[in-house]
C-alpha cells in the first residue's frame, strides 16, 4: 500500500484501555465540576416536550409527564442540552480529523439487511422508553451511577448487558 | 452562560471520545453482544472504574463531598426494567442514546432514525404515563443507594474488587476475540 491511498484511509479507533481511561478522566471531570454525571436522555426527553409544546400545546401542559417541563416555556433551557450539543460537535470533530465521516445506512450487515430503517427504529423507540422508566439510559445511569457505586447504576447494567445479549442472538445476519 | 460553557466543553469531550473509541459504529457497538468484540465492555468498566477510584481518593483528601454527589435512588425494578429495555432497543438498533448522536454526526442515516425513534418513545412514554407510571418507582430498596453501604463495607473494598472484574473482563474479552473473526476496525465493512 503506498502512502497516497493510506492516507485516505479512515484512521484506526483507539484502544480500549487509552478510550475506557479517555472516558473516565470526562466523568471524573464532570462529577467535580458539577455534581453529576454526563447524559443523553435527559435531553430527547426536553426535546419531545418542546416540540410537543409547538405541536400540541395543550395536550403536552395538561400531560402529567412533560406537562412539568413546558410550564415556563423553556424545556430546553438547561445544562443536559448543551452537552449533548456538545457531544454532537465533538463527535464531528473527531470522525472529521479521523476521516471516518461518510453518508450511509450503516448496521444493516447484522441488524435486518434492507429492513435496517425499521430496526433502527424500533431499537430507538425501545430505548426511549426504557430510559423513561428507568429514568436515565447507558450514559446517565449506567456510567454515571456506576461510577459513584450507585445499586441503580449496577442494576440498570444488569439488566441492559442480561437482555442486550439475549436479543442480539435472535437478530439476524442480513443482506 | 455558566452551564453553557460547562456543558459544551464536558459533553464536547464526551462526544470526542465517543468517536475516538469506535463508538459511533452500530456494528462495533453491538459486536459486544455477538462476544466478537469487547470493546464496549472494556471501554465501559475501565471508565467506572477509573472514575469511582479518583472519585474516591479525592473524597478521602476532603476535595470533594461525597453529598455533593448525584446518587440516583434505588428503583431498583425499574432501573432493571429499563435496563432491559435499553439494552433491547441496543442489540435491534445498533444504538444506544449517546452513542447515536456520535453515529448520526459522523454520517449514519440509521443513527438519525434512532434518534426519531427515540422521541417516539419518549412520546408513547408520556401518552401513557398514568396508567404506568408506577413501573417508574418499581422495587424500591429503601436501606441505601450504594453498593458499599447495601452490603456494609467499605468503598475501598468494592474499588478493589472492581479493579480485579476489570483486569478479568480485559482478560476474558481479548480471548474471546481472537477466538472469533476479529475485531471491528474502522476500515471494517
Amino acid at each position: 500500500m503506498n502512502r497516497e491511498s493510506k492516507k485516505l484511509q479512515p484512521a484506526p479507533y483507539w484502544n480500549p484501555l487509552l478510550a475506557g481511561i479517555s472516558l473516565g478522566a470526562v466523568l471524573l471531570i464532570t462529577f467535580v465540576t458539577t455534581g453529576h454525571g454526563l447524559g443523553a436522555t435527559g435531553l430527547t426527553t426536553r426535546l419531545t416536550a418542546w416540540l410537543g409544546m409547538n405541536v400540541a400545546p395543550v395536550a403536552t401542559s395538561t400531560n402529567e409527564y412533560l406537562g412539568g417541563m413546558v410550564e415556563d416555556g423553556k424545556p430546553l433551557n438547561a445544562w443536559i442540552t448543551w452537552q449533548v450539543i456538545g457531544v454532537a460537535a465533538g463527535a464531528l470533530i473527531s470522525a472529521y480529523f479521523a476521516r471516518r465521516i461518510q453518508f450511509k445506512m450503516d448496521g444493516g450487515k447484522f441488524l435486518g439487511g434492507s429492513k435496517r430503517p425499521i430496526t433502527a427504529l424500533l431499537g430507538g423507540v425501545l430505548a426511549g422508553f426504557g430510559a423513561r422508566i428507568a429514568a436515565g439510559c447507558t450514559s446517565g445511569l449506567g456510567l454515571s451511577g456506576g461510577a459513584v457505586l450507585s445499586l441503580a447504576g449496577f442494576t440498570f447494567l444488569g439488566g441492559f448487558f442480561a437482555v442486550g445479549l439475549l436479543t442480539s442472538h435472535l437478530m439476524k445476519e442480513g443482506k | 452562560m455558566e452551564i453553557t460553557i460547562s456543558g459544551l466543553i464536558l459533553g464536547g469531550m464526551f462526544g470526542f471520545v465517543l468517536e475516538r473509541a469506535g463508538f459511533g459504529n452500530p456494528n462495533k457497538l453491538t459486536a459486544q453482544f455477538r462476544l466478537t468484540d469487547w470493546s464496549v465492555f472494556k471501554v465501559m468498566f475501565t471508565a467506572i472504574v477509573f472514575a469511582a477510584v479518583v472519585l474516591m481518593i479525592l473524597e478521602r483528601l476532603g476535595v470533594i463531598a461525597p453529598q455533593n454527589l448525584f446518587i440516583p435512588p434505588a428503583f431498583l425494578g425499574a432501573a432493571a426494567l429499563g435496563g432491559a429495555l435499553v439494552g433491547a432497543g441496543f442489540a435491534i438498533g445498533g444504538y444506544c442514546p449517546g452513542t447515536s448522536v456520535v453515529g448520526m454526526m459522523s454520517g449514519r442515516i440509521d443513527a438519525a432514525i434512532f434518534l426519531i425513534g427515540l422521541i417516539l418513545g419518549t412520546v408513547i412514554f408520556a401518552g401513557i404515563y398514568p396508567s404506568i407510571e408506577t413501573l417508574t418507582t418499581l422495587g424500591e430498596f429503601g436501606k441505601a443507594d450504594t453498593l458499599p453501604e447495601a452490603l456494609n463495607i467499605s468503598d475501598l473494598t468494592i474499588n478493589v474488587v472492581m479493579v480485579i472484574a476489570a483486569v478479568g473482563v480485559f482478560f476474558l474479552g481479548s480471548w474471546m476475540e481472537k477466538k472469533s473473526k476479529g475485531l471491528v476496525t474502522s476500515q471494517s465493512k
